[in-house]
């Protein structure tokens, strides 16, 4: 009868180049995804939540998904930031949200939220490639 | 939400649980350092917005 598979051996047997591009790929795409493939359900939850929770923040406080526009650099950084977020950002450009409202008062919140969000996925992703790859 | 504070409180609240739970794996621990963070956050976010509270001088 074979023994349950620990996180442990999860992890090893993560640590193959295949699989460790899916997990970062499904960490970049849903928030949290990475983790729960690796077995840390309690932390996919705490990212999935709070990383959308504070996407929609941004989008709800007339925030902007920014453009890459090459030829302003902040405005490009933005939005390799924003572009932290694969699917949420996916929809939100789909359905045509993200344009953003300059003349709000809350705008620059929103950005921010939208900004730090994309981010802190990233920091997400490559927490997940840690644990893929046995490191935590 | 048009607060300020409020929204002050919001996102350091998530960026705080977003930390802890990368630092931390014991929820103990996470909602301990998350508590910490999101008090430091507010702390000098008050703190920074009075000492800028006289500019322009």
């Amino acid at each position: 009868m074979p023994s349950k598979i620990t996180t442990a051996e999860t992890a090893r047997a993560s640590a193959e180049p295949g699989v460790l591009a899916l997990v970062c790929v499904a960490a970049w795409l849903v928030p949290g995804a990475g983790h729960l493939y690796l077995g840390r359900r309690q932390k996919a939850i705490v990212f999935f939540v709070a990383l959308l929770t504070m996407f929609g923040f941004g989008l709800l406080l007339e925030g902007r998904i920014f453009p890459f526009e090459l030829s302003e650099p902040l405005v490009a950084l933005a939005a390799i930031a924003d572009l932290g977020l694969g699917l949420p950002w996916l929809v939100a450009r789909l359905a045509g949200t993200g344009a953003g409202t300059v003349t709000a008062v809350t705008h620059e919140y929103g950005n921010t939220f939208l900004i730090v969000a994309g981010l802190l996925n990233f920091l997400v992703i490559l927490d997940a490639f840690d644990v893929a790859m046995g490191r935590k | 939400m048009t607060s300020h504070l409020g929204l002050l409180a919001v996102f350091a609240f998530l960026v705080a649980t977003v930390f802890a739970a990368l630092m931390r794996d014991d929820p103990r621990e996470q909602l301990r350092s998350g508590g910490l963070m999101f008090g430091g956050f507010l702390a000098v976010a008050i703190v920074l917005s009075w000492l800028m509270y006289p500019l322009p001088l």
